[in-house]
């Protein structure tokens, strides 16, 4: 902050301030040739509404006094005149720093001592699973759900489907870097009802019945633009977190429409990284929770 | 001197009545809320009627079309008797009745399609924005003209408060909507992020500070002496607090930022001017309360006044509470809670609505030329199921907010959190039952006053005067 503003935003908060107290003490002074306490001030508007000359109360004056005491002690010790005063040197930055720290040094033994251990022997530890659920309650259930079963476009992490892989080192990798899903839209690489064709195609691999054989089949050579992510067989790619297109799991919905628009239109998915928010320690008990959800 | 004035009452009477009819519509899309939060399948899958879209309409109906008419009307009635000249520029008048009235459609057209700014309280596109400037600078000019007009040598009190709710809340709505169209329906605001957050809350703030509190003051301040048929309290006070209330208020907004992205030092001036501005608030508190010394026992016989004066007491609660929440320490548990809807509502119900009610019971007789309302005993039966409506509004919105930010909070031996956010909103299942059945109530007031309104205005009774405009003579004393 320049020291033009901050003079500026003291000048105007002290006036302010001493400018109230200064009307009290106007204000209750006694004026010359004015009516007594008590009585009509003599000004009458519409026939009846007068006014009387009753005296501030006296209770009312000391709480408005008060505050104005209190709040100019509070500009003295916490920052608002500007830069200056705020002797207690506070800052709300510098409060959240404290308060971590301090649930660092209570709270950071215990996931520490969690993450010396190995995650597979982790996710049979009930005290670890207890922990782990209630981080992924207060990170993880807003996108996959409190029974973490998922919902359209975010993924069921209970049936030991996996899209990056299921092994407890790749889902902690997964929850400290996030992952980003990249499908990317064929509308112009499929003319004409290319896009019908595959979605047939890629129905048919899953293996499922009522589909136009002569669409499937047209879709079959047209596949091959799929298969650098999804393979030749459909089976997808963990690395890259291609879905496996046959095992009847979708992500986004399983009709014939939604798979078009899939391919169409493609899709973006997205899991935010939780390594600053979360560290190492509690997302390997996360990671070791989820892990133990699809390998009781 | 004596002159006979004739009042412009044709647009206090369009005003008064679409008070009435803008309560029942604002309050409804508020019970249909509140009631989705039960009954979440009551969006019935379709978009327009969806939370997020009928909220912003509940907001701006009840606070801009109820409030905003109760404004209009009270403040062009009273105007013309305290300054004794009839209400300047008649066509202008006129405007600001038909103007408001379409700014009022075209946000309950816009609002449920997804048309928005998305700034609370200021949802309304531009060329929605542009029309309610040229709204509110016709009220000014009709409003102030007529002041300067006045034939009475003092300004009364009201008319101070009135001319400052109009005045800043052009001021704020300016600043505010300051936007970049892209389209018909689609802008950007012309401030970048933390500057946009505070420049929303300055006014969103003052909105409450200047429409929904200097506004109802103004109203007050005539209804409540003429009601009760004594002087005002205290002069000195009524200075005191009008100045001290208009220049701390326009600082409080940035308590609504408290642990933001806002710097340290305008959280702190947010939340030391939301202090000191308690004593301000009360004042005008005890000046009306205190205006009924004297003749308590009014209160017993007159549903009108009492309307009026627990209006005054909700008003004096919720700026209690308003600055005890804008100290950090405490906001810090009540801040995104229902806590704040709760301290909302007990401003809005209590004290904005049931203030404008009682003005609007004494206005409808005089404006239709009746003796009294239909039924006094409607009256009162208005009066108790509001008030038990808004017990039960605000009762379970502490119970539920002070339970949300104790749950949210709420730690483990391994220092995770005890409860997920959905498990805390499970909870809330009893509280936003009986705070729907707390604005059912209420919303089932206003049909009984509408009821009665209606019997009012169509019964074949007239007293002496002649049926359109009402002839007043001008005293000679209040001229002196």
């Amino acid at each position: 902050m320049s020291h033009f503003w901050s003079v500026y935003i003291t000048v105007l908060t002290l006036g302010n301030i001493f400018a109230c107290y200064w009307l009290i003490r106007w204000t209750s002074k006694p004026r010359p040739n004015e009516s007594k306490q008590g009585e009509i001030t003599g000004h009458v508007w519409d026939d009846d509404l007068s006014e009387l000359n009753n005296p501030l109360p006296r209770w009312w004056l000391w709480m408005f006094y008060l505050t104005i005491i209190f709040g100019l002690i509070y500009l003295v010790i916490y920052p608002g005149l500007g830069k200056y005063a705020n002797t207690k040197g506070w800052t709300q930055a510098q409060q959240y720093q404290q308060e971590m720290e301090q649930a660092e040094a209570s709270y950071g033994k215990i996931f520490k001592a969690f993450a010396a251990q190995d995650l597979k022997q982790l996710s049979k530890d009930p005290k670890a699973l207890e922990s782990g659920q209630r981080l992924f309650m207060t990170y993880c259930s807003q996108c996959h759900g409190s029974d973490a079963k998922g919902s359209r476009g975010f993924p069921n992490l209970t049936d030991n489907d996996w899209l990056y892989g299921g092994d407890p080192e790749t889902i902690k990798t997964s929850i400290l870097q996030g992952r980003n899903g990249m499908m990317p839209a064929h509308e112009a690489m499929l003319p004409n009802n290319g896009i019908e064709k595959v979605a047939e195609y890629v129905l048919s691999l899953s293996g499922r019945s009522g589909l136009d054989q002569t669409l499937v089949d047209e879709g079959k050579p047209l596949f091959m633009m799929c298969a650098g992510c999804h393979g030749m067989d459909g089976k997808g790619n963990p690395i890259i977190g291609a879905p496996n297109l046959t095992d009847d799991i979708w992500l986004y919905g399983k009709s014939r429409s939604i798979i078009q628009t899939s391919i169409r239109h493609g899709r973006q998915g997205k899991m935010p990284a939780h390594q600053k928010r979360l560290g190492n320690d509690k997302a390997h008990v996360l990671a070791a929770y989820i892990y133990s959800l699809s390998n009781k | 001197m004596s002159s006979a004035v004739t009042y412009n009452d044709k647009v206090v009477r369009q005003f008064a009545i679409m008070t009435v009819v803008w309560g029942i519509v604002g309050m409804a899309v508020g019970v249909l809320i509140a009631a989705q939060l039960v009954w979440p399948a009551l969006n019935f899958d379709l978009p327009w009627l969806t939370y997020s879209r009928l909220r912003p309409l509940h907001t701006n109906a009840v606070i801009f079309a109820f409030g905003g008419c109760a404004l209009f009307a009270t403040s062009y009635y009273v105007v013309q008797r305290t300054c004794q000249v009839r209400l300047a520029l008649d066509h202008l008048a006129s405007f600001t009745f038909w103007g408001w009235q379409l700014v009022i459609v075209s946000a309950a057209i816009t609002l449920p399609l997804g048309i928005t700014t998305s700034k609370e309280y200021a949802e309304l596109e531009w060329p929605i924005d542009i029309l309610i400037t040229l709204v509110w600078v016709s009220y000014a000019l009709v409003f102030f003209t007529t002041i300067i007009k006045r034939k009475t040598p003092h300004i009364y009190v009201a008319n101070w408060f009135y001319g400052a709710f109009i005045l800043t809340v052009a001021v704020l709505h300016l600043v505010n909507s300051a936007a970049i169209p892209i389209s018909l329906t689609k802008s950007y605001s012309v401030y970048p992020g933390a500057i946009d957050a505070m420049v929303q809350w300055w006014y969103g703030h003052n909105a409450v500070g200047f429409f929904l509190t200097a506004g109802f003051l103004g109203m007050m301040y005539y209804f409540i002496p003429k009601q009760a048929g004594r002087p005002v309290y205290s002069y000195r006070l009524s200075v005191v607090h009008f100045w001290a209330l208009i220049s701390t208020y326009m600082w409080a907004g940035p308590h609504h930022l408290h642990y933001t992205a806002l710097p340290d030092w305008t959280q702190t001036l947010g939340m030391v001017f939301s202090l000191i501005l308690l004593a301000p608030s009360w004042g005008g508190m005890i000046n009306g309360i205190m205006t009924l010394s004297g003749a308590w026992h009014k209160l017993r016989d007159d549903p009108i006044l009492r309307f009026l004066i627990v209006s005054l007491s909700f008003y004096g609660m919720s700026t209690f509470e308003g600055p005890m929440m804008s100290i950090k320490t405490v906001n810090s548990l009540s801040h995104y809670t229902d806590w704040t809807i709760g301290h909302v509502h007990s401003g809005a119900l209590g004290w904005v609505a049931l203030v404008s009610i009682g003005a609007i019971y004494v206005l409808i007789p005089k404006l239709f030329n009746k003796t009294s309302m239909y039924s006094i005993k409607l009256i009162n039966t208005h009066f108790w199921v509001s008030t038990i409506g808004i017990i039960l509004y605000i009762t379970s919105m502490w119970v539920a907010g002070i339970m949300q930010g104790l749950m949210w909070r709420a730690v483990n031996d391994d220092g995770t959190l005890t409860y997920s956010f959905v498990e805390a909103l499970e909870r809330m299942y009893p509280y936003y039952t009986v705070r729907f059945l707390g604005g059912l109530l209420f919303l089932s007031g206003m049909f009984i006053m509408a009821y009665n309104v209606w019997k009012t205005v169509s019964s074949s009774e007239q007293t002496q005067a002649t049926n359109t405009d009402v002839t007043v003579k001008a005293s000679e004393r209040s001229e002196s």
